[in-house]
């Protein structure tokens, strides 16, 4: 902070870029607090950042304005980027938005650019060729930090779709050419899609006649998952499988009816136990206890 | 007897024809193929027929609508079709854009379908189908 260059301004005019940022620099350091809370004010009237604590936001702000500066005076943006991904990884749960990220950062180029106008006003020439230095670091101060904001907010959407992918729907073959489809949690078109995927090809693997999806665990099904229910119900049945739906709760009995979805050409069973014993006499099994078998003669 | 080369090959196996569909038909094809189907079923006294289709990945609403009619035009030809080898992809495509085989039983596979067929056949003798309570 003591590295305060006061070099004659004949000396800064004649000197390349790389001369005037130093000075730029200390400028900034100099005058770090008053700064530094001109720009939160600023972040404030904006209402940019409201899910975090004005503790927080004093922290990370000067965080922030600290890793601004080094960029400035170092021209390397790697630590930059390791903050601000560290620090998406911290607010991206919070729930903080591209646009508030490209606005503080946007908005701590504009007031430090407002401070370089008052401290060179009267030497426009200069000021001109601070501008010229300036100007290309923070826009690349600006670009790396929105990029790496974005890139965790994707890296996090990425992870959670694995995870989500992991949560799917099991397919599982109970005897020969029967399948059981339980559908456990929420059901949306996403999900829905995957599981008429899976069990296209499970009976096409399985060599299945019948299947039964068993949706006592789905809390709630909505028009386009309950039609897409129907759909694969008919695809199924274009590849000779038939399909018994068991476990509709009461509520999803009333909403598929008071919607109007057309169930006609299902074959739905009270739970699925039922549903079990029905694809079980379909595919000609009959089930005996031992003991009986072993009684008749 | 057939104006140029056919690209559906119709066997026959005992008294059921086997139509395997070997690549994607254009229109004019599917109609070709169409036309030779229903002249050998009464050629050759066909009962049944099976429309193989595993090869396709895409049935268009005129291919799917080409063979529901030539299902229908069996028939009144006296024979039953059954399609088989529909793919999990082009079954899904083929519901979502709402053009099933309506009426027209589906199998797996040729053997699930000649086994569709030899029951059927069964049936009708043995008036009493074999079914658990």
């Amino acid at each position: 902070m003591n590295d305060d260059r006061t070099d004659s301004p004949d000396a800064a005019e004649s000197a390349a870029h790389g001369h005037l940022l130093p000075q730029l620099v200390a400028h900034l350091r100099e005058h770090r607090a008053k700064l530094r809370d001109e720009w939160a004010t600023r972040i404030r009237d904006a209402h940019l950042l409201e899910a975090m604590t004005p503790q927080e936001m004093s922290a990370e702000t000067t965080r922030v304005y600290d890793n601004y500066v080094e960029v400035l005076e170092t021209g390397s943006v790697e630590a930059l980027q390791h903050y601000a991904r560290d620090l998406s990884e911290r607010i991206i749960p919070r729930g903080v938005e591209t646009h508030e990220v490209v606005g503080i950062v946007l908005l701590l180029r504009d007031v430090l650019a407002r401070s370089l106008f008052e401290k060179y006003e009267g030497d426009f020439g200069l000021l001109n060729e601070v501008l010229d230095a300036y100007e290309p670091a923070a826009n690349r101060i600006a670009n790396t930090v929105a990029v790496s904001f974005v890139d965790e907010r994707e890296r996090v959407i990425r992870q959670q779709q694995d995870a989500i992918k992991e949560l799917s729907t099991p397919v599982l073959p109970v005897r020969e050419r029967l399948l059981i489809l339980p559908i456990i949690g929420v059901l949306d078109s996403e999900r829905a899609r995957q599981l008429t995927e899976q069990l296209l090809n499970g009976i096409r693997t399985h060599r299945a006649k019948v299947v039964v999806i068993d949706i006592t665990g789905a809390p709630d099904v909505d028009q386009t998952v309950a039609n897409h229910l129907v759909q694969t119900v008919d695809a199924s049945r274009l590849m000779g499988a038939s399909v018994i739906i068991t476990g509709l709760s009461p509520t999803i009995a009333q909403t598929l009816v008071t919607i109007g979805v057309d169930l006609s050409k299902m074959n739905t069973i009270g739970d699925l136990q039922g549903g079990l014993e029905e694809a079980e006499r379909l595919l000609g099994y009959k089930v005996t206890r031992t003991e009986e078998v072993a009684d008749s003669p | 007897m057939n104006s140029g080369p056919a690209l559906v090959s119709i066997l026959r196996q005992g008294d059921t024809l086997v139509a395997s569909v070997h690549t994607a038909l254009d229109d004019s094809q599917m109609v070709r193929f169409q036309e030779d189907l229903v002249r050998q079923i009464g050629e050759y006294r066909a009962r049944g027929v099976i429309i193989d289709v595993a090869a396709l990945d895409v049935i268009d609403s005129f291919a799917s609508r080409t063979l529901r009619a030539l299902s229908e035009m069996a028939r009144l030809r006296g024979a039953v079709t059954v399609i088989v080898g529909i793919q999990p992809d082009v079954a899904m495509s083929m519901v979502r854009l709402g053009m099933g085989m309506g009426a027209v039983p589906t199998a797996l596979d040729l053997e699930e379908g000649l086994g569709y067929l030899t029951e059927l056949r069964r049936l009708p003798r043995n008036h009493e189908r074999t079914r658990h309570p």
